[in-house]
């Protein structure tokens, strides 16, 4: 449980703004994901959570080598895969797999679900022998509790939850180490989500896989998460346990966020402080200097707009925060077992 | 099979002094695959500065009832085939075109989950707004103008006067919604819709637009419709809950009863699935199964395949939405024992 | 589904949503007996095709295009008569029950040259089509996957041969390779015909796929298969051609039939099909001096170059309303 499987370190990844169709200039870079660094042990689950237009999906895509970093390093088990290409490149995608938000477009229509999940042993063709293909992608559909026979149906033929299933199925086909699940359970309805969590959870205990789990929803990242990482605008805010961001927030963005989160049960309506924040996530293109959370932040003092504020752990705290004035604040209204 | 309304008790189904009420509702979609029932006999109502929510999963017919209550039902492939939509106790299906298009706007508005589409992206959004006042009040030019800056001040756009002449790109996703908001409330209505008003948006967004709602609805003391998936934000916002599934009510409830105590075993399964940010959880408990395909809705009760408690009476009968208790009502055939049970 | 049994997580309902509206009529009856159906794998180009048997508009225009192809393939199925010999003493003669299309200007048989003709239009058509999608299609799909200068110069060279007017641009080709003091064969003539209308065509079936790949390229299905570690090969071959050919398919269709046309157009023009070929366009240029003595010698070219022309487009047509996924 403490060996570090990926280990982030000061990643940077911004998209140049460009104007011009053949003379292109470029007028400006969107900082989308602007210095994070974490890492991943094997065999749990590391939450990264924050609002749209955060950057956790360009983390996503450059942990999943999709993307080059414009700056900084991933590191998987020491080795840098940024800088890797064909082989070794095509080695570590056995390894690292990607599970997408959209059942609807993640799967290519023209495909049968045994082409589908097949796919992966077609790509890595070491993996396992020709023969043995189909008998594996009834397996795995079997592993995903899906109807071993549907294996020659295609994808619109299944619900959402169904075809989320598939995606799960077509990231595990080559036993990887690592799945990077990028919002999976967003798009689906309540009762097929909780489905897919119980699913996700039961394949980690199976094969001891890691998980990097993307989500805007706190309460989904809390059930699956160990640890929980919280970004806004680029930055990595906080991060530690699951209990220490949940029970023990510093950051007031956190705060903000927990507070915001609709509790299903009328009867805390009236005593559930809602922190409001004023105003929108400002542009990733220009971010406010100092800390990028100071435009809507309550306890924005001048030090916040000169000093970037580092993430580290502060005094009266356990955990990392990139707060000059951390503080803790119990948020999540404490309910009695039913 | 008459589904009697938990609290249209009166039971006569004559106009009963009720703001808005959809009774026995029943819309089919005659596709090329067959006919799908989306709708089967869906009763319920919306009296005055009362916000009703209506829970659902995709495909359980909360958003087509609000369509068909708005008259902006796609026909074909939709067919209202049955049951009155009643606005201050009169039957809405049976007006003309042009007695529904002034009941819109002006006595139900709606406002929709996506804010970027619902706006006409040629337009700015002030005109957008200063437009129908100027159409349906027939306000000079420059009242229509000062008449829809108030109206994005009142939904507390920041600088509203400026923002007057933007685009609906140039807004944000949480102050599209705003102005979307601004939009269908200018003409006053008595009944409000928000069909997933903030489904589209961050969690700190939703907060303030579900705080605006609420506030707007209280000081205008409208009748709200609420439809969402989310059984938290209507833990927050609603008076009563009407759960539907596979096109009827399920249960029906004050939101303080239907959290404390189900008395249906699809709410019961819904609020044990979600993950609780204030319970660490082992495994969820799941509704097992899938629901239901519209164009061959099992027989009996259409919960009956995927329920933990289903009995052979289940797949027979199906459950009318019967009263329990005092103010509401479950369609099935155990409510009593779900209810009671400690 | 009345099985409680079966409805575990397993089990998949005919995944038909209300809201996949079609506008084909509804069928309640026997509706069990379509979920049955349902039951089998079927793809888009079969859902397509389950369409397609229902619409008449396919079976006419589909049963008129294989009468045509069998005319081309085998003309003397349709007739005993010489569509090349003929006798000056029956010129112009007019339809009777022994000649059912009457005699041309020098005397032969109308209705054998008719059949005969349906090879050379046809032929024509059909190689021009599929020379234009080829080239069209590869180069749109090699702009729109690399992008970048890539992009910028095919489509460039694109619009240069889309700004040249087609007749003019023929005229150009042809009179330039079978001009009138040419000795070509009938291949060689047929071959730049064929050439002339492929080089003046393409760009817009490069235009159209690569609008295609560069709407499809940004699908999460390409980013989870380069996830996977695919190559470009695999990408383009598996997953982007695929989803790219239908609009393809709909303007091929439709384009046999635009071609028969200009095949004739240019041959009516004379720089296209000449003499010893025997063709639609011919004829009906061969008829254009005697149209107020003998008005059936353009009336029967003219009625089947017109049919085959309309039942491609028709067909394409069909096609298209099947495969688009906005009428599902």
């Amino acid at each position: 449980m403490t060996e570090n499987i990926i280990e982030v370190r000061d990643l940077v990844k911004h998209y140049p703004v460009t104007r011009g169709i053949v003379f292109k200039k470029t007028i400006g870079q969107v900082k989308a994901v602007d210095g994070v660094s974490f890492e991943l042990k094997a065999g749990e689950t590391l939450g990264v959570v924050g609002e749209s237009g955060c950057g956790k999906s360009t983390l996503a895509r450059v942990l999943m080598n999709l993307e080059r970093p414009t700056s900084g390093q991933v590191l998987y088990k020491g080795q840098d895969i940024s800088k890797l290409s064909g082989g070794a490149l095509r080695r570590l995608r056995r390894q690292i797999q990607l599970v997408m938000q959209d059942p609807y477009t993640s799967l290519n229509p023209r495909m049968t679900v045994g082409d589908l999940i097949g796919e992966p042993f077609e790509i890595h063709p070491e993996v396992a022998p020709r023969g043995s293909r189909r008998g594996k992608v009834k397996e795995l559909l079997d592993l995903v509790g899906l109807n071993p026979e549907h294996i020659n149906r295609y994808p619109h033929q299944f619900s959402g939850g169904q075809r989320q299933r598939i995606g799960i199925a077509r990231a595990l086909a080559l036993r990887p180490e690592i799945i990077v699940c990028d919002e999976p359970v967003s798009a689906l309805d309540v009762s097929i989500q909780a489905q897919v969590m119980n699913l996700l959870e039961k394949l980690q205990a199976e094969f001891g896989l890691s998980y990097v789990f993307i989500a805007h929803d706190l309460s989904v990242v809390r059930h699956l998460s160990d640890r929980v990482a919280v970004m806004y605008l680029g930055k990595m805010v906080e991060i530690g346990t699951e209990d220490e961001i949940y029970e023990r927030p510093t950051h007031p963005y956190t705060q903000a966020l927990l507070s915001a989160v609709p509790v299903p049960d009328p009867t805390l309506r009236d005593n559930k402080a809602i922190i409001r924040l004023t105003g929108d996530v400002p542009s990733p293109v220009s971010p406010p200097s100092g800390c990028r959370f100071r435009t809507r932040c309550w306890k924005a003092q001048d030090v916040c707009a000169q000093e970037v504020p580092l993430l580290q752990i502060r005094r009266g705290s356990d955990h990392p925060s990139a707060c000059h004035f951390a503080e803790r604040r119990e948020i999540v209204p404490t309910h009695e077992a039913a | 099979m008459s589904e009697q309304s938990a609290a249209g008790a009166d039971g006569s189904g004559r106009p009963s002094g009720r703001l808005l009420e959809v009774d026995d509702l029943r819309v089919e979609f005659r596709t090329r695959d067959g006919v799908a029932k989306v709708i089967n006999g869906v009763t319920y109502h919306v009296d005055a500065g009362e916000t009703l929510a209506v829970l659902g999963e995709s495909g359980s017919g909360k958003s087509v009832t609000a369509q068909t209550i708005m008259g902006i039902l796609d026909t074909p492939p939709g067919f209202v085939t049955g049951g009155q939509v009643r606005f201050h106790g009169k039957d809405m299906l049976k007006m003309s075109s042009e007695q529904r298009r002034r009941i819109r706007g002006e006595g139900i508005a709606m406002i929709f989950q996506d804010s970027l589409s619902a706006l006409n992206p040629v337009f700015t959004v002030g005109f957008q707004i200063a437009e129908q006042f100027r159409i349906r009040r027939g306000m000079s030019r420059s009242d229509a103008k000062k008449r829809a800056v108030e109206m994005l001040d009142q939904v507390k756009i920041p600088n509203a006067k400026g923002r007057y002449s933007n685009y609906p790109h140039q807004f944000s996703g949480g102050m599209r919604q705003r102005a979307m908001i601004a939009m269908s409330l200018a003409l006053d209505p008595e009944v409000l819709i928000a069909d997933e008003p903030t489904t589209a948006l961050d969690v700190t967004v939703q907060a303030q637009i579900m705080d605006l709602l609420g506030e707007l609805q209280r000081e205008r003391q409208m009748g709200m419709i609420l439809i969402t998936h989310d059984l938290g934000v209507v833990a927050d916002v609603a008076d009563r809950i009407a759960v539907m599934y596979a096109g009827r009510i399920v249960e029906e409830a004050d939101v303080y009863d239907l959290y404390a105590k189900p008395a249906h075993p699809y709410t019961l399964g819904l609020l044990n699935s979600i993950p609780r940010m204030d319970e660490k959880g082992q495994e969820l408990r799941t509704i097992k199964g899938l629901p239901p395909n519209l164009m061959n809705i099992p027989p009996g009760c259409p919960f009956n395949p995927r329920c933990p408690m289903a009995q052979p009476v289940c797949r027979e009968k199906v459950p009318p939405l019967l009263q329990i208790g005092s103010a509401r009502a479950s369609a099935c055939h155990f409510a009593e024992e779900l209810v009671n049970r400690d | 589904m009345s099985d409680p049994s079966t409805a575990s997580i397993v089990s998949t309902p005919p995944a038909t949503m209300p809201t996949e509206a079609g506008s084909g009529a509804p069928t309640n009856a026997g509706l069990p007996e379509s979920a049955q159906k349902q039951q089998k794998p079927r793809g888009l180009l079969g859902d397509a095709w389950r369409d397609l048997r229902r619409k008449p508009l396919f079976w006419i225009s589909a049963a008129f295009i294989v009468l045509f192809l069998l005319m081309a393939a085998f003309p003397s199925l349709f007739t005993s008569g010489d569509a090349v010999n003929g006798a000056l003493s029956r010129s112009r003669v007019e339809p009777s029950a022994h000649a059912w299309f009457g005699y041309d200007v020098q005397g032969r048989d109308v209705y054998s040259r008719v059949i005969y003709g349906a090879r050379a239009s046809i032929l024509v058509a059909v190689l021009s089509t599929l020379g234009t999608l080829f080239i069209g299609g590869a180069m749109g799909i090699i702009a729109g996957y690399r992008g970048g200068w890539v992009d910028a110069l095919l489509s460039r060279i694109a619009d240069i041969f889309f700004g040249l007017p087609f007749v003019l641009g023929s005229i150009v080709i042809l009179t330039t390779f079978n001009g009138a003091g040419t000795d070509n064969g009938e291949w060689k003539i047929m071959g730049l015909v064929i050439m002339s209308l492929t080089v003046l065509s393409w760009p817009v079936t490069m235009r159209l796929m690569r609008s295609s790949v560069l709407a499809t390229k940004e699908a999460d299905y390409i980013v989870a298969a380069r996830a996977l570690g695919a190559g470009t090969g695999r990408i383009i071959l598996k997953h982007l051609l695929p989803n790219c050919l239908a609009p393809l398919l709909v303007y091929g269709t439709i384009m046999v039939g635009s071609f028969i046309g200009a095949e004739a157009t240019l041959s009516f023009l004379g720089i296209g099909l000449k003499t010893p070929v025997v063709s639609w366009g011919i004829m009906i240029s061969e008829a254009q001096n005697y149209i107020r003595v003998s008005p059936f010698l353009l009336f029967f070219p003219a009625a089947f170059l017109v049919a085959a022309v309309l039942s491609f487009v028709m067909l394409g047509e069909a096609v298209r309303e099947a495969l688009d996924p906005k009428l599902r």
